[in-house]
């Protein structure tokens, strides 16, 4: 029997699940990783993305927008919003990408003259459009 | 005294308070399971984000290249004060008492020579502010139409405050609620928020040894969740509220359903009585009729 860990995932209205797992892919800020049994101790950020468990039973997925991972003895996964990849259907995939494209459009009114925070909410655009493809839905074009 | 008439009246309209009163505090009792579900839920992230969010702050602690959210502007002199209350009244001191530990806060500022800017959040505490401290405010939040307090919620007044905070319009943000303790007794509590106050955890030991990696570098990470910290304590503030607002409802219309019923046995006893006069004062003209012929 391969090892297992504690993972939780949590978003703030609700607790999604609570269970021993194999292995978890986390859509890090800084490039996807896996997180297994006796990780080194780590705390990421998350960017948009597909989170993949592996249990003993079998794998689910979740659609991630955001938040932090805090992997030690346990993983836990504190999104700003998930949901079972199931659960996302067109509407609310093209309603998270035009709430990404209004923050960037914002973000670009603010910062005129500065690339960085520009830059950031580019790629959390481009993060939350690419979740698209993986979920097996027709993407939504963002206008950058 | 009044007529049987009258009092015959008076008795079905208390009755129609009492049923209202009965069927208010059924729907708020539905409402306060709903609310303490809601609450009972968030509590896991709020508790894990706080014990991350403490040992981050204790590890970046006091250096100079701190967050503003977290070190603060280094002045005090300006407050300012988010006002949390219910959108609807009939539900005891519940308001009251949010807006009363407000009055009293700012005040207090106000005596120490601080400038005081208020938000609220919650037509109610607006109302009950408006009175003493209607210059001070600098803006409102209506969340009337909203009937299931979602994130977004919290993140949309987090936004608000956070871009007020970035414009320099002021120093320490603190939010007053009312903490949910049970269903009879709720507590108005004020809470710090810019700059953010973490507990440290409590079982220190095993929490503050462990040293984790930071992907990207802590500083970043603390960054990226300073904003969100607030949106959580936020968040955690109005889903309290939203349950204490239905226990205070609950209560309070409890109370007035008893009280109505011992206002119908009252004036039940009274038309009564007075019925039985009625009666006693025609029979005796009836008997001193027969009598005098």
């Amino acid at each position: 029997m391969a090892e297992t860990m504690q993972f939780d995932l949590v978003s703030p209205e609700r607790s999604l699940m609570s269970a021993q797992v194999k292995s978890v892919q986390i859509p890090g800020a800084d490039g996807d990783m896996t997180a297994m049994p006796n990780h080194a101790p780590l705390i990421t950020t998350l960017r948009p993305g597909i989170l993949t468990v592996e249990t003993e039973k079998g794998t689910e997925e979740f659609v991630v927008t955001g938040g932090f991972a805090e992997l030690g003895e346990s993983l836990s996964v504190l999104a700003e919003r998930a949901l079972p990849k199931g659960d996302v259907d067109q509407a609310t995939y093209e309603a998270m990408v035009d709430e990404a494209q209004a923050a960037y459009n914002q973000t670009k009114e603010t910062f005129k003259n500065e690339p960085g925070p520009v830059d950031d909410a580019a790629k959390l655009l481009a993060d939350m459009v690419a979740v698209g493809g993986h979920i097996g839905l027709s993407p939504k074009q963002p206008s950058l | 005294m009044p007529s049987l008439k009258d009092l015959k009246t008076r008795i079905e309209s208390v009755k129609s308070t009492r049923k209202i009163t009965k069927a208010m505090q059924m729907v708020a009792a539905a409402k306060l399971r709903r609310a303490q579900d809601a609450a009972e839920m968030a509590r896991p992230y709020t508790e894990r984000f706080n014990a991350v969010m403490g040992a981050l702050a204790a590890s970046v602690g006091d250096s100079d290249s701190a967050p503003k959210l977290l070190s603060g502007t280094g002045k005090d002199d300006v407050h300012l004060l988010v006002v949390m209350t219910a959108e609807r009244g009939l539900c005891g001191g519940f308001n009251a008492n949010i807006a009363k530990l407000a009055k009293q806060k700012a005040t207090e500022l106000k005596a120490k020579g601080k400038t005081v800017k208020i938000l609220t959040v919650g037509k109610k505490g607006r109302d009950a502010m408006k009175r003493d401290f209607g210059s001070l405010f600098i803006g409102h939040i209506d969340l009337s139409d909203v009937k299931r307090i979602g994130y977004a919620d919290a993140q949309g007044i987090a936004k608000d405050i956070l871009g007020r905070f970035d414009a320099g319009e002021f120093d320490v943000a603190t939010i007053f609620f009312a903490k949910f303790v049970n269903v009879v007794s709720q507590t108005p509590t004020a809470q710090q928020i810019i700059p953010a106050a973490f507990d440290a955890p409590e079982d220190g030991s095993a929490e503050a040894t462990t040293l984790y990696d930071y992907e990207p570098d802590e500083e970043a990470i603390l960054a990226d969740l300073l904003p969100r910290g607030v949106a959580t304590q936020i968040f955690a503030a109005l889903l309290e509220n939203g349950a204490s607002e239905q226990g205070a409802r609950m209560s309070a219309m409890d109370n007035a359903t008893r009280n109505a019923g011992e206002m119908i046995d009252k004036l039940t006893i009274e038309f009564n009585r007075s019925r039985q006069a009625v009666i006693t004062n025609e029979l005796i003209e009836i008997i001193s009729g027969a009598e005098a012929l």
